[in-house]
């Protein structure tokens, strides 16, 4: 009744291409950004903020990055874990190196060096093509992680083998490190997130994102179209790792703390991936969504039970939880194969055309 | 200097000593060929059904548990002979992988008909997890001994004088090497003399010429994947009779994984093959070129491997070849 866009004409080319046409998407997402701007950092605590708002956030950027290469440009990888790994330690080498630069700088410029890294190991994707390729980006995975452990100069010679967060502040207030109150730090993740989202909106709608799209569903086809496959996949590859390597710096630096090598292992990898395919794949909604259900939904099934007065033994809840999140993935997948997302599109038409049912 | 010691000094060493050679090249062999054993599982379901399988590491750790948790089972309910309690248990865990072939047929892929393969694959890693929590709620997560003795599973060692060196055998590789080659025999007489097996190559070929000519789409799933949940058995049991029995052993399913690129998704000489040459390379790469670059280079030096071979054949080795129009 109220979602309905009777009367809203668009005039000119520039509202036609609107990321959200509809006067009422457009409320809502302002009420949305206002919500997480000005009322979750001040009235929830510190607990929602730190174990759920900032890792919903961060894990929703990487889904993105890896939406963006699988979902987007088709190309299915399973390094995910690595890519997040290389913009960590890259954020780490940089500030660590330079301290006097901002610290917000050299988490996007570990991006870049993830996007690098990322280029390298999709050239095999010029040649193998599904799961060929997910299996040679496993060779990443593997090839990053054992490069996190064994060489010591990415940590600085540290003993613990491990990343340790400094102090970095902004304007005064403690950014990173364990001074950070989790307010700023949930401030910062959040305008990154959105930020970002809103360029990977833009560039999914543009140029590129039509060749990407193109190279999805058919890459011969859009390469007689006269479609550059090594220029259009390498892009997705740099873009895709560059949101990954902003995401895993965000995970080091303003989520965790602190990192090791494992931190970065292929169950990362898979786990993103869950997130996108669950979300839907070429989504940015999705992507959130996806984010949304994998990552909250073990926290509430560690946390349900005891609520309803039911005790039950923390090992036997860890095995449940697998138990439960693999029935629910199979669930999921048969009910809408298409994702989060398609169920969310549903939802939108039948609000649409309500009361009548077409 | 790097340069001699990358491309002569390993090979002098390996000239040196004989015996140390021959004793790689044979842990090699039976890494390899435990490795072709999981990608076998893999490559049945691929072939008959088009799902990549990632659940196949889960279903070899998953038997593995199954059979030495009902032993335990059966013999705190009074069952005397160990023996008689092995293989009551081996005939229920074959029971138990059946039931779960029919059931992933029933309840995950009869639904699933027809959606993109990447959907499948998602399917597939849902049942990983699944697995994962029902093998540690049922049977307790802890590392578990596999019941090698009482199922006439040889020990020791045979120790052969070569070149002047030692080079000791594992009996059990050398049972689990013969027992995988039964295996394969077995199963490409099946393939190529019975009624199923026909009707399983069929499918293969094409999913609609084979409903065409009456064959059931379903009964050959449940079929192909109890076969490769039989496959995985075994290779839980010769796993864990080297090793445990622990969720540990699902890391090797990854490690097998190059083996199909390598190989092919649809070849089950490739399979093989990819098996062998992965394991003697991992093992070769480790032994001799290992300490120059630093240890562990076996958890991705088997992907280097495979990756090569794909730059000239992206198909893997005996894969089909892959034709696309547009």
């Amino acid at each position: 009744m109220l979602y309905r866009e009777a009367g809203q004409f668009k005039t000119s080319y520039a509202s036609d291409q609107a990321v959200f046409p509809i006067l009422q998407d457009r409320i809502g997402v302002i009420v949305i950004l206002l919500i997480v701007f000005f009322v979750i950092p001040y009235f929830s605590n510190e607990f929602i903020l730190q174990a759920v708002m900032i890792p919903f956030l961060i894990y929703a950027l990487a889904a993105i990055g890896l939406n963006l290469l699988t979902g987007y440009t088709g190309l299915l990888s399973l390094g995910t874990g690595a890519f997040m790994g290389v913009g960590a330690y890259a954020c780490y080498k940089l500030s660590t190196l330079y301290p006097d630069v901002h610290i917000l700088v050299w988490i996007v410029a570990s991006g870049f060096v993830a996007a690098a890294i990322g280029v390298f190991f999709g050239l095999p994707s010029l040649r193998i093509k599904g799961f060929y390729l997910a299996i040679a980006t496993l060779a990443a995975q593997f090839f990053l992680q054992w490069c996190f452990v064994r060489i010591p100069w990415l940590v600085n010679y540290n003993v613990s083998n491990a990343i340790e967060v400094p102090t970095r502040t902004l304007g005064g207030i403690a950014v990173t490190g364990p001074n950070a109150s989790p307010q700023t730090r949930y401030l910062i993740v959040l305008s990154i997130v959105v930020v970002m989202t809103w360029l990977a909106s833009n560039l999914v709608r543009g140029r590129i994102g039509r060749m990407w799209m193109a190279v999805r569903d058919m890459d011969i086809a859009a390469e007689l179209m006269g479609i550059r496959l090594l220029t259009t996949k390498l892009l997705a590859f740099a873009v895709s790792s560059f949101y990954c390597g902003v995401a895993g710096a965000m995970m080091v630096f303003l989520w965790y703390g602190g990192a090791e090598a494992d931190t970065f292992n292929i169950n990362q990898s898979f786990f993103v991936l869950f997130m996108v395919i669950i979300g839907g794949l070429g989504s940015l909604l999705g992507s959130y969504l996806g984010a949304a259900l994998i990552f909250i939904l073990p926290i509430l099934l560690r946390f349900v039970p005891p609520q309803i007065g039911l005790t039950i033994h923390s090992a036997t809840v860890e095995h449940l939880t697998f138990v439960i999140v693999g029935a629910l993935i199979i669930f999921f997948l048969i009910v809408e194969p298409h994702g989060l997302a398609r169920l969310w599109q549903i939802a939108k038409q039948k609000l649409r055309v309500w009361p009548y049912p077409y | 200097m790097l340069l001699y010691k990358i491309f002569v000094d390993p090979f002098v060493q390996m000239g040196a000593s004989p015996d140390l050679l021959i004793q790689t090249l044979w842990e090699g062999l039976v890494a390899g060929m435990l490795y072709a054993l999981i990608a076998l599982g893999f490559v049945l379901i691929f072939k008959a059904s088009g799902v990549f399988n990632f659940a196949q590491g889960i279903m070899v750790v998953f038997g593995a548990l199954t059979l030495v948790g009902l032993y335990d089972m059966l013999t705190h309910i009074g069952v005397s002979m160990p023996v008689a309690a092995a293989f009551i248990a081996l005939g229920l865990t074959i029971v138990v992988m059946f039931f779960l072939a029919y059931g992933v047929e029933k309840i995950v892929l009869r639904p699933l008909i027809n959606q993109p393969d990447i959907i499948l694959f998602m399917a597939t890693f849902g049942l990983t997890y699944f697995l994962i929590g029902m093998g540690e709620l049922v049977f307790g997560g802890n590392p578990k001994i596999m019941i090698s003795d009482q199922l006439y599973l040889p020990k020791g060692s045979i120790d052969l004088k070569i070149f002047g060196g030692l080079v000791s055998l594992q009996k059990i590789d050398i049972a689990a090497a013969i027992i995988a080659s039964i295996m394969v025999a077995g199963l490409a007489i099946f393939f190529s003399k019975t009624r199923i097996g026909r009707a399983l190559r069929a499918v293969a070929d094409s999913h609609k010429a084979a409903l065409a000519v009456g064959i059931s789409l379903e009964q050959i799933w449940v079929i192909v994947w109890f076969a490769s949940g039989l496959v995985a058995l075994v290779t839980g049991i010769m796993w864990g009779a080297r090793s445990e029995v622990s969720f540990a052993l699902q890391v090797i399913a990854l490690r097998a994984l190059p083996v199909l690129i390598l190989g092919g998704f649809t070849s089950i000489p490739g399979a093989i093959v990819g098996g062998l040459i992965i394991g003697i390379g991992e093992k070769l790469g480790e032994f001799y070129w290992g300490p120059l670059i630093g240890s562990g280079i076996e958890s991705w030096l088997a992907y280097f491997i495979a990756l090569v071979f794909l730059l000239f054949r992206p198909q893997g080795l005996f894969g089909e070849k892959i034709i696309e129009r547009v």
